[in-house]
This record gives structure tokens, C-alpha cells and sequence, in this order.
């Protein structure tokens, strides 16, 4: 019968309520473990002055140290995410692309000589260095780590020695050093990986062999060759991959950040598989994606790749840290006193020594001389970090004093994230190492850039003599004639001068467009063109409500107008006003100019019209604006206005109707190309103003 | 350069290390490089100079050549240019250039710093008037951009106009709206670029080996 088949004798009904906890238990740990640390991030700048003498990776290994103190109390097991394939596939690629991607170039690739030096020279020295003197330490009976052999001493050295671009920058970010600093150290802690990685193997592979033959030595320097240059071959190709793959993605704007990111993880991916240096090989994928990529793309696309780039960077060295200090609570420690203050002295030393004699041998070949200052910062700059944690765990366990080695990497992590990384700013700034401002960003500092460049190219060949401004200038003709023509799909050689004057502009225009229903001040700036706007000459110090009316509807007409003629369907997979919209750059030319009557003002104005069809010639059209008279209003001192000065040159230019032109020249060569490449606001000005 | 004493020319060249900071060694070198643009000469010309074919791609390479016979490069406080320079005033030009060295103290380097700004002045202020205007800040933007695609002249020339404009705002905050922008000065030019760091970008390495030599497949003049 049916009651014996079931042997409860009760019967279920429906259950109203269910809970299922080991179905999601591991996206819910890592999404909470992922709040946790984020909410720490938030907390440490509710109290600004912290953040500004310690460093975040202290604060986050701080609060990693409480929480791993309490996970310890009640028994719990921190999952397991600085154990070897956790960290290296999915924690390390998005800090390291996001340093790679952010790197200036113009300096990288000025010092690029003196990176490399520092980078490979520096960690040979200190792996070799430390390793010999940890040797002979473990050579005197008292300490008690005499069965430690010299193989594993240099094997546990170059895991020390190599510094961590981690926890460096994010020291240096808010030490402001002068540039040439800054990008070397920048680039020794990503560059020096390909030493570390080939110096890894070799101790490892030979650690329990009794004897080392020259032939290991030198197989190794082979594989030093292997390894670098086979990291940099394949990220400079992936990176052309992806580049070449941006050229057809017009029609797919909302999965281009995915090729980014899709590329530089598989350049990370496939050097692992090889066993090649992965770090450089996603550093030099973005280095030279990056460049091809943000002019294919559309602007949308590349505010959406930097900010993700940014934001998983942040999270994983959120999460790096924060996982630093819980396992330094939960594992197992072997203490000797011995070892571990020695390790300690040692690495001190011997960077200290290695950036001096270093920077000796190399001073001669740089321009720009690091003084004594500057070798300071470079060598109390060298953190390690997470990436020495990690690698001192996959250690196999054959190594008998695994945990020693554990615990006094964990004890050098701490310390030099800690001790050098709060003391590091007020000592730069103590000893007064030089600095620059690095973000000069006018038009004026960028055409003297170019002018400077083009005159010592000049002047070079006035010489006869090569430097790098030879080599840059020819691998610029080349940039232009091939590998422009085939990575980019507008191919239009711009100038940076004019990039930057776009950019420029076109933040301007935003601010102008953001401020006008707000800020009233700004508003009358903008004026429409064929409107003659009779606002009353008595002078008048603020607006009243009809004129800035007036100019709404102005400004709605003019611009907006433009922009709705254009606008075409949005389709389910299209982004919201994703569509061909015309930029339009507003050019502020603006000049105030006292007229005759008193308290009434002229304003002159240009509008320039990028349009971004490649078909269209026209690209642009001066047009002042006559006759137009606002109250000048009380100028407040808001960043989008630029103060209105009267200009020789305004007299000079022709009056053009726009909105006709616009009109006629929209309606005359079509207006939706359906593979059209447009881009947002990269767009050059081309050709010569039509029928002026 | 036929007979001369060897002795008069060591003195010579003593006396142009000094004026110029050169090495003999780097003196010597661009000696070399002097007879070998001359034609060997006493004075170049130039013409000379334009028809280095290396140089023919540098859009300012007007301005460039300009710079060796404008009599303001030489510190005598002449203004004007000349028709043929000598290998001294060569130097003088070329001493523009000198990256700094270790040694350098902090007012030479401001020394440096200031003479490589008015070199720059000089190459925009034409008429030697100590202002550079708006029209010729306009020509130099607009050679910049020749080379550079297809920028229109009128792109150059709100590029120009735009730059004037910043200059303007940051340096003469105050103009009432009536006063007209004359142009650049000196210090407001030193101001516009006060962040720029001129070391790294405005030197020349100049080698202690002889490279005429050296240039292999390089075309010489």
C-alpha cells in the first residue's frame, strides 16, 4: 500500500520556505569576502587624515590581520586564495594590467634602457647577494639552520628579492618624485619578473640536487633569454591582435572592452602555459594595444575600459592585502630568530648596495643623473609584496624549511610594507628628493613638447649624431606608414597637439552644456548665431530669468538640433544613445568687448563642427556671431569659463551660416552611413572649410 | 681648414671650452662636422644648412636653421642675424644643448633652464621685438601641424588661438575686457612652461667619438 512505501509515517506537504547554502556557498563567500574588504577600502576614507600618512595596504593588512584573528578564535579556515592558482590566474592579471595600461609611455620608453638594467641587473645582484650571505650565516651552529643548503638559500633569496609592483605603487602614487624616478621604479617591479620567475625555476629545479655544473648556470642565462623575450614577443603580438581586432568592432561597440580584456588575459594565460614570464607578457600586450585600441574604439567604450581596468585592479589588490594579513594569522609559522633578522638585514643591505653601484655604472650612459637623493628613494622603494607571499607558498614541499620560509617572507612583507611604506613619504619629502609636476595638461606645454622634439630631431641631424630622438622619429615614419594603416580603421594621422586640443575642447563643451541650466554665469558664453538677442544695454550684474531663457532656447536650437537630426534607432543590443550622433565641439573663442554704449557688450563667438562621416570634407566652420549683446553678468570664477579677452584675430573671420550649412550639407551627402566609423570625438579636422 | 698652427688652434679651442662648456673632445668632433657642412669653409651659409637631406621631413626646419644665424643665440645681446656664421657662433648655438651633469649646481642648472627658454622665445619671436604675437605663434603652430595629416590651416589656427588664449588667462588674469592682449613675453612665456621639465626633452648627447665615421648607410650631406 501506499504507506508502506514511504516509511515516515508522516506525510511532507509543500514546503513553504527552503534553504540551499551549499548550492551558492562559493560565489556568496567570495562576493562577501569581496564587500568585506571594499567596505574597508570605504571606511579608511571616512577619516581623511589617515589615508594621507599610511598607506591603504597597511590599513588593509591591518583590518586582514583582525579578521584572520577572529577567524582564527573560532576555528574557521580562510578560503584559500593566496595559494598558488587563485593568485596567479585570477588575482595578479587584472593589478598588473592595470599597471601596464596606465603606464606612461613617452618616459617608459626614454629610460627603458635603465629599467631593464635595474630590473635584471638589480635582481640577480640581490637574489645572489642575499642568497650567499643567508649561506654563510646558516653556516654558524648556533643559529640552528644548518641543514638549509645554498641552492635553497638562493632559491629562498630570489623569492625576496624581487619587488612588488603591488605594494609599490601603491606607495609611489601619492609620492610625488620627480618622473624619471618614478618610471624606474614603476618599471623594475613589473620588468623584474622575468629574472624572478627564470630564477625560481632554476633554484627550485635544482634545490635538491647536490651539485651545480656550469652547464645549469648557463642553461639558466638561456632560459633568462627565453623567458623575457618570449613574454615580450607574445604580449607585443596579442597586442596587435587585439588592436587589429578593434578595427572591425564599429558595429559591435558594446562588447569592445571585452577584447581588451579578453586579449591581455589570454597573453597572461598562454605565457603560464609555456612557463614564461606572464607579467611581462600583459604589460607589453597593453603597452601596445593601448595605443591602437583607444583611437578605434569609441569614446563610450574607452571611458568604460579604463574604469573597469581600474576598478579590477583595485578589488584584487583590495583583496590581495587584505588575504595577506588574515593568512599571516591562520598558517603555521616556524620562528628562528636568527634567520629572520638576518633575512632582514640582508635585504636591506643588499639593495641599498646594488642601487648604488648600480646607479654608478649606469650613471654615464643617462642624461638625466640620479643623485644621491633619488638612488635613496629608489632603494627604499623596494617593497615586496604579495607576489613573494605567493611564490614562498608554492614552494614544494620537498624544501624542508618551508614554513621558516613562509614565516620570513611573511616577516619582510610586513615589515617593509609597513616601516618603509609610512615613512617612505615624509623622508622623500625630508630629504627634499626632486620632483615634477606630471600632469601638465595645456596646449601650450603640448605644442612646446612637439616643437622641442621636432628641434632636437633638427638639430640631431645638424649633428650627425643619433640619440634617441633618431630612433623615435624613425620608428614614428613607420608607426604612420604601416602599422597605422593596418591596426587602425580611420587611419588619419593626427598630431597630439590637436588630440589634445580636442580633448580639451570638448571638456569645455561639457562643462558649458552641464553648467548652463545651473550655473548662470556660464551661460553667456553660448550664443546662437543667427539670432540677434536685444537684451537691454543698462548694465546689469546678474540675469534676469527672460535672458537666460533666451539663451536656452537658443542653445536648445542650436545644438540640439544638430544632434536629433542624426539620431537612428536604438536597437535591443545597442547602448542607450548609442547611436551616430555628430560631435559637436563648441569652441568658446569667446571675447567681451566693451561696445560704445555703456554696460552693453558684444560677444564673439565661433562654433566648429566636427563632423564624422569620412566622406564629408568639410570639417569644420568658423563663424563669429554679430551683434549680440547680453548683460554681463557677475563672472564667477568657474573652471569651464575661460576669461574673455578680446582677440586681434576675430575680425578675420568669415561669416558662415552653420545651421544652413548643416542643413544643406546633411541633407546632400546622407546622413546614416550604416558602416560608418564613427567616432565619438576623435576626430581630426579635415580639409578646408566649405564655400566660404 | 689648410694650414693653420696646431698651436693656435689648441688655444682656440681652449678658449671655446671655456666660452661654450664643450670637451676638446666634443670641440674637436663638431669641428669636423663644421668643414663637413661648410664644405670646408671658414663660415656656413644657409644654404648649407637647408640642403642637409635628413632634415628635409622637419616641418620646422626653417626655424631650426634660423636659429643658427639669429644673433640672440650668441649672448652678446645683439639682435638681428647673420648672413654666415663661423665655427664659434656654431658652438655657441650648439651650447644650447649641453644635457647638465652631475656636478651642476642648482643656479646653474636655473642658468641652463632659462637659456633653453629663450632659445625657444627666439624661435618664435621673428621680428625681435621681445613679444611673440599672435601671428607668429599662429605660423609656428601652423608648421608644427603641416606635417601631421590633413589639419586644415584654420584647425591651426584655433590651435593657435586657443593657446594665445591660455596664455592670456593664466598670465593677465586681471585685463579688463577693453585691454588687448599684446602678445607673449619673456616671463609669461617662462611662466606657461614652468611645470615642463626642459632637461629630459631639450639636450643632445654629444658623443666624445667621431661619428662622421660612424654612420653607416646613413646618407651625409
Amino acid at each position: 500500500s501506499d504507506d508502506d512505501a514511504y516509511p515516515d509515517a508522516e506525510k511532507s506537504n509543500l514546503p513553504v520556505f527552503t534553504m540551499d547554502y551549499p548550492r551558492i556557498q562559493i560565489p556568496f563567500e567570495i562576493t562577501l569576502w569581496m564587500l568585506l574588504a571594499s567596505f574597508a577600502k570605504i571606511g579608511f576614507h571616512v577619516y581623511h587624515k589617515i589615508t594621507v600618512w599610511v598607506p591603504e595596504s597597511c590599513l588593509l593588512i591591518s583590518i586582514g590581520l583582525i579578521v584572520g584573528a577572529i577567524m582564527h578564535s573560532v576555528h574557521e579556515e580562510p578560503p584559500a586564495v593566496l595559494t598558488s592558482n587563485v593568485f596567479f590566474l585570477y588575482m595578479l592579471p587584472p593589478i598588473v594590467l592595470d599597471s601596464g595600461y596606465f603606464m606612461p609611455t613617452r618616459p617608459f620608453f626614454e629610460n627603458i634602457g635603465t629599467v631593464f638594467w635595474y630590473a635584471v641587473m638589480g635582481t640577480l645582484w640581490n637574489s645572489i647577494g642575499i642568497g650567499i650571505s643567508l649561506f654563510t650565516i646558516c653556516q654558524i651552529e648556533a643559529f640552528g639552520v644548518q641543514d638549509i643548503n645554498l641552492q635553497e638559500n638562493l632559491l629562498f633569496a630570489s623569492i625576496i628579492s624581487a619587488v612588488d609592483p603591488v605594494a609599490v605603487l601603491g606607495v609611489f602614487e601619492d609620492v610625488s618624485v620627480n618622473e624619471q624616478l618614478y618610471i624606474v621604479v614603476f618599471g623594475e617591479c613589473l620588468f623584474n619578473d622575468a629574472v624572478t620567475v627564470v630564477l625560481y625555476n632554476m633554484f627550485s629545479f635544482v634545490a635538491d640536487m647536490p651539485v651545480v655544473e656550469p652547464v645549469d648556470v648557463f642553461l639558466g642565462v638561456a632560459r633568462f633569454f627565453v623567458v623575457g623575450l618570449g613574454g615580450m614577443g607574445f604580449g607585443i603580438l596579442f597586442g596587435f591582435v587585439a588592436a587589429f581586432t578593434t578595427r572591425f568592432t564599429s558595429k559591435v561597440r558594446e562588447i569592445e572592452p571585452l577584447f581588451i580584456f579578453m586579449f591581455s588575459y589570454l597573453a597572461y594565460l598562454v605565457s603560464e602555459l609555456f612557463a614564461i614570464s606572464s607579467i611581462m607578457a600583459i604589460v607589453c600586450c597593453a603597452l601596445t594595444m593601448k595605443y591602437y585600441v583607444e583611437e578605434n574604439v569609441s569614446q563610450r567604450s574607452c571611458t568604460t575600459i579604463r574604469h573597469v581596468v581600474k576598478m579590477l585592479g583595485s578589488i584584487s589588490e583590495t583583496l590581495i592585502f587584505f588575504f595577506l594579513g588574515v593568512v599571516t594569522i591562520t598558517t603555521e609559522h616556524e620562528w628562528n630568530w636568527a634567520y629572520i633578522l638576518f633575512t632582514l638585514l640582508f635585504a636591506f643591505v643588499w639593495r641599498g648596495l646594488g642601487i648604488l653601484v648600480l646607479t654608478q655604472i649606469i650613471n654615464p650612459f643617462r642624461t638625466i643623473s640620479f643623485n644621491l637623493k633619488d638612488q635613496f628613494g629608489m632603494a627604499y622603494g623596494g617593497l615586496r609584496g604579495a607576489i613573494s607571499f605567493a611564490l614562498a607558498f608554492t614552494l614544494p614541499d620537498t624544501i624542508g624549511r618551508k614554513q621558516l620560509f613562509v614565516t620570513a617572507t611573511i616577516v619582510i612583507i610586513l615589515f617593509t610594507v609597513f616601516l618603509q611604506g609610512i615613512s617612505i613619504r615624509p623622508l622623500i619629502e625630508f630629504i627634499n628628493v626632486r620632483r615634477t609636476n606630471r600632469n601638465v595638461d595645456t596646449i601650450n606645454v603640448e605644442i612646446h613638447c612637439r616643437l622641442m622634439e621636432h628641434t632636437m630631431a633638427g638639430i640631431e641631424d645638424l649633428c650627425g649624431q643619433w640619440s634617441h630622438f633618431y630612433w623615435k622619429d624613425k620608428f614614428m615614419k613607420f608607426n604612420n606608414r604601416v602599422l597605422r594603416r593596418i591596426l587602425i580603421r580611420d587611419n588619419r594621422a593626427e598630431s597630439s597637439i590637436v588630440a589634445l586640443y580636442k580633448k580639451l575642447e570638448l571638456q569645455n563643451a561639457m562643462e558649458i552644456l552641464d553648467t548652463v541650466s545651473g550655473d548662470i554665469s556660464a551661460a553667456p558664453s553660448i550664443v546662437s548665431l543667427q539670432y540677434e538677442t536685444r537684451i537691454s544695454a543698462k548694465p546689469k550684474k546678474k540675469f534676469f530669468a527672460e535672458d537666460l531663457k533666451n539663451m536656452h532656447n537658443i542653445l536648445s536650437k542650436n545644438m540640439y538640433k544638430i544632434r536629433q537630426r542624426t539620431v537612428a534607432y536604438t536597437s535591443k543590443y545597442a547602448l542607450p544613445n548609442d547611436s551616430q550622433p555628430r560631435e559637436i565641439l563648441i569652441r568658446r573663442h569667446s571675447s567681451i568687448r566693451r561696445s560704445l554704449r555703456p554696460g552693453s557688450f558684444h560677444l564673439y563667438y565661433y562654433f566648429f563642427f566636427f563632423f564624422s562621416d569620412e566622406h564629408e570634407t568639410m570639417s569644420e566652420v568658423a563663424y563669429p556671431a554679430r551683434h549680440s549683446r547680453f548683460g554681463q553678468p557677475k563672472r564667477s570664477a568657474s573652471g569651464a569659463m575661460m576669461p574673455l579677452h578680446r582677440l586681434d584675430t576675430l575680425k578675420e573671420v568669415p561669416s558662415v551660416d552653420v545651421l544652413n550649412e548643416s542643413e544643406k550639407g546633411s541633407t546632400s551627402r546622407g546622413v546614416s552611413r550604416t558602416n560608418s566609423s564613427y567616432s565619438d570625438s576623435r576626430v581630426p579636422a579635415r580639409g578646408s572649410p566649405p564655400s566660404l | 681648414m689648410g694650414a693653420s698652427h696646431p698651436r693656435s688652434e689648441q688655444h682656440q679651442y681652449h678658449e671655446l671650452m671655456a666660452k661654450t662648456g664643450f670637451s676638446l673632445e666634443q670641440i674637436k668632433n663638431l669641428h669636423i662636422r663644421f668643414q663637413h657642412l661648410s664644405g670646408n669653409e671658414e663660415t656656413i651659409r644657409r644654404k648649407h644648412l637647408s640642403s642637409i637631406p635628413a632634415l628635409a621631413n622637419n616641418p620646422i626646419k626653417k626655424e631650426i636653421i634660423e636659429a643658427f644665424f639669429d644673433k640672440r643665440n650668441q649672448h652678446e645681446n645683439e639682435t638681428g642675424s647673420f648672413e654666415e656664421i663661423g665655427f664659434e657662433q656654431f658652438l655657441m648655438v650648439m651650447s644650447h644643448f649641453r644635457p647638465p651633469t652631475l656636478r651642476t649646481k642648482d643656479e646653474e642648472r636655473e642658468a641652463l633652464r632659462k637659456e633653453k627658454l629663450h632659445f625657444l622665445f627666439n624661435m618664435h619671436d621673428t621680428d625681435s621685438d621681445g613679444i611673440i604675437t599672435l601671428e607668429e605663434y599662429r605660423k609656428v603652430v601652423e608648421e608644427l601641424l603641416s606635417k601631421s595629416g590633413n589639419i586644415g590651416q584654420e584647425a591651426a589656427r584655433a590651435i593657435a588661438d586657443a593657446a594665445m588664449l591660455e596664455v592670456a588667462s593664466t598670465n593677465a588674469p586681471d585685463m579688463g575686457p577693453d585691454d588687448f592682449y599684446e602678445g607673449i613675453t619673456f616671463e609669461h612665456f617662462e611662466q606657461m612652461l614652468q611645470n615642463l621639465e626642459l632637461e629630459s626633452r631639450m639636450h643632445i648627447r654629444f658623443l666624445d667619438v667621431k661619428t662622421t665615421t660612424m654612420h653607416c648607410g646613413k646618407a651625409t650631406m
